[in-house]
């Protein structure tokens, strides 16, 4: 993997003329986790879209620059709230699907590796369909450590799991995409809390910075800062304002 | 179906038949027994599988020609737009024509063997196996798509990986539609224009006043279409299968 970038999101976005967001300004450092809150429909997950080049339906005016200056192609690995696994291959042949998609031969022993480190050895010749939604999200972030990509976008990953689930994931997550800048898109104020060294609660005409507690994440649930912090947030995502 | 279901139901089929027979006396010209149609089927075994053969003939090849000309179409118009906007009106048009009216073009074209039958099986399974295929592929979750292109995927690798992959189901039913519909092509195909096969064997025992020699044919061509039913359905179930 390289060097993971910092990235600069400026601008604003429409649809048919209709503002969807005003001009924004959201500062991505390199190494850390950002988390980008706020209500569904505020256009979060646009933010998150541009930024990983994918297909949105709005007119983008600005600008998204890596701190190197380089593009952000073939630097971003996505993860959504649907795990995206294609249901007709093995958790092994899921890991390794990027390869296949660009032609390369698939490197077996490290999607092995990838399945090892979330814990699903034993897995590998299952198909979706045999695993719990817990599961399949782990089989997800086994391939996205395959892509090894210095930059992770996560479009609201964990929020269709249960409660337990989603606390195991998020710390699993946040251990095995250390050092990569991610991006994390939700609207659970717990999980921003728990998984952001800085983050944004997002509303139509501008981004609120959050008060983050002073621990490094992955922080503990019941931490009294994590649980000042989230109380902090949802009174701005309630009110819209801190 | 469940297979003992379906024997059940032929069982009793027969049953209901030879009461009628036997309760309205009718003469065996118009409905001969099923006992008589055995007879015949026994009697006439060796006329009866030279010209099923021909209608198996006729069906597979339509069925496997017509499936791939299908398949291809629809890759095609789910990869170009213009063969999209050019191709679909059409083929929507050509719909508007019934492919019965046809066959009697087809025989003139084509000629009184195999092929003009052929044709015929290949022209009426064309339309839905393009259409149910093609509308697969043009459904792939777009979550699907997403997470490709991020992974820098080949056009033609999210083609086949992807989109063809998830589109199978769809095939299936499309597949499924043909197999009820070639047999019927084939069949008419044999009415306008033959000298051999089921079509062409009932219509001359017809002529003949061969009743029981029509009935023997006809349930031959009823067994083949069924299995032919079974055994498209079983690739379709593959098809589906993990999805």
């Amino acid at each position: 993997m390289n060097a993971a970038p910092g990235i600069s999101f400026a601008g604003k976005a429409s649809i048919d003329g209709t503002a969807l967001f005003a001009p924004i300004t959201l500062k991505i450092p390199a190494h850390q986790w950002t988390c980008l809150l706020g209500p569904s429909g505020i256009g979060k997950s646009t933010v998150l879209r541009l930024i990983a080049g994918l297909e949105t339906y709005v007119d983008f005016n600005g600008d998204i620059i890596a701190s190197d200056a380089q593009p952000l192609t073939d630097r971003v690995a996505y993860m959504a709230q649907n795990d995206l696994l294609f249901p007709w291959l093995s958790v092994a042949d899921n890991v390794a699907i990027g390869a296949r998609l660009r032609g390369e031969n698939p490197d077996t022993e490290r999607a092995m590796k990838m399945i090892a480190r979330v814990g699903l050895s034993g897995h590998e010749g299952k198909k979706p369909a045999a695993l719990s939604g817990g599961q399949r999200q782990r089989v997800a972030l086994a391939r996205t450590l395959m892509e090894n990509r210095p930059v992770i976008l996560l479009d609201e990953p964990f929020s269709a799991l249960d409660a337990k689930t989603r606390a195991e994931m998020q710390e699993l997550a946040a251990e095995l995409l250390v050092n990569r800048t991610v991006l994390l898109v939700t609207h659970d104020p717990a999980e921003a809390a728990r998984l952001a060294h800085s983050g944004y609660v997002m509303q139509p005409d501008q981004l609120i910075p959050m008060d983050m507690p002073t621990t490094l994440p992955v922080r503990s649930i019941d931490d009294p800062q994590t649980i000042t912090t989230q109380g902090a947030l949802f009174h701005i995502l309630r009110t819209g304002a801190q | 179906m469940n297979w003992k279901h379906g024997i059940v139901s032929a069982v009793a089929l027969i049953i209901v038949w030879q009461a009628v027979v036997i309760m309205t006396g009718v003469q065996s010209f118009i409905l001969p027994s099923p006992l008589k149609v055995a007879k015949a089927l026994w009697f006439y075994r060796d006329l009866i599988a030279e010209h099923a053969w021909i209608t198996i003939v006729e069906v597979l090849l339509g069925m496997v020609i017509g499936a791939v000309l299908g398949i291809l179409t629809a890759i095609h118009l789910a990869t170009s737009a213009a063969a999209r906007a050019i191709l679909r009106p059409i083929l929507v048009f050509s719909q508007a024509v019934p492919v019965f009216a046809l066959a009697p073009i087809l025989v003139l074209w084509f000629g009184y063997g195999i092929w003009s039958k052929i044709i015929m099986a290949v022209l009426i399974i064309y339309f839905p196996v393009t259409s149910a295929f093609f509308d697969g592929l043009m459904k792939t979750p777009a979550g699907y798509l997403d997470l490709a292109k991020t992974m820098g995927a080949t056009r033609a690798r999210t083609l086949w990986h992807i989109r063809f992959k998830s589109a199978l189901p769809s095939l299936g039913s499309g597949l499924r539609l043909a197999a009820v519909y070639a047999p019927i092509g084939a069949v008419i195909g044999e009415w306008v224009g033959a000298s051999k096969g089921l079509g062409y064997l009932m219509l001359l025992a017809n002529g003949r006043v061969k009743i029981d020699l029509m009935f023997a044919a006809l349930i031959v061509l009823a067994v083949l279409t069924v299995c032919l039913h079974l055994s498209v359905d079983i690739l379709a179930r593959k098809l589906a299968k993990d999805h």
